[in-house]
């Protein structure tokens, strides 16, 4: 005997906004991803020798990879938030019977965030 | 939050959620927009990129950087892919993304080190 599986339209995403904006969080991930991989080549390029990594360096400045960039950066900055606004579903802190509310949670991280960013920063300016 | 009863992909994939969320937006404006640019100065020349990932402590880093995302691609893609419609081969799908990210990682391991 099969179980009876309702049929889904593949649209389902489409039909409402929570829907769509959920969908477009786990597509997040895929941007990522395929930077991630871009970045991956930029080390392969340098292993190879200098030519070869100012060659792919100046690919990385063609109009159409900075404007990819962009929207990497966007869908990075939208997995951040995201991730960020669902850590008090899943981080629990209490000291003895009070629960530190979930905006200090989510404030401690963006703080974090922050100090993190700013850090890498000064590591790749300052070499 | 989905339920899984799958800690090892679980935990890779929240690992690589941290990762992602904390280190890849400024990973992306330094090479991918600001370095590529020319706004950073000589920030991304040859010598001292290549002096900076020679250190062994970059060299971890630059791993989970790239490997722990991965990872959580593969988590969110695999179910994502179901979402949308394709149903038909579970397996092959799991086996499929986090293949990837397994390959992904591996040959991540093989370019880092050689640097």
């Amino acid at each position: 005997m099969r179980p009876f599986v309702r049929p889904v339209p593949t649209t389902w995403w489409l039909k409402r906004r929570v829907y769509f904006l959920f969908i477009l969080r786990e597509l997040t991930s895929v941007f990522i991803a395929v930077f991630l991989i871009l970045f991956l080549v930029l080390l392969y390029q340098l292993s190879l020798g200098r030519a070869a990594y100012e060659t792919y360096l100046d690919f990385l400045a063609s109009p159409g990879m900075i404007a990819f960039a962009v929207v990497v950066l966007i869908a990075a900055l939208y997995h951040t938030v995201t991730w960020f606004a669902l850590l008090p579903n899943i981080v629990v802190i209490r000291i003895g019977e009070y629960r530190v509310p979930s905006i200090l949670i989510v404030g401690a991280n963006y703080v974090a965030w922050i100090a993190v960013s700013a850090l890498i920063v000064v590591i790749i300016m300052r070499g | 939050m989905r339920k899984s009863n799958e800690p090892v992909p679980w935990l890779l994939f929240g690992a690589g959620g941290v990762v992602a969320a904390f280190l890849v937006p400024s990973l992306v404006v330094l090479t991918g927009i600001a370095g590529p640019a020319g706004w950073l100065g000589g920030a991304l020349e040859y010598e001292r990129v290549l002096a900076l990932v020679s250190h062994p402590v970059t060299k971890l880093f630059l791993l989970a950087l790239i490997s722990l995302p991965l990872f959580h691609w593969a988590h969110r893609f695999r179910f994502t892919v179901m979402d949308l419609g394709l149903r038909a081969s579970k397996r092959a799908i799991a086996v499929a993304c986090y293949g990837s990210a397994v390959i992904g990682s591996i040959l991540g391991a093989l370019i880092i080190i050689s640097l």
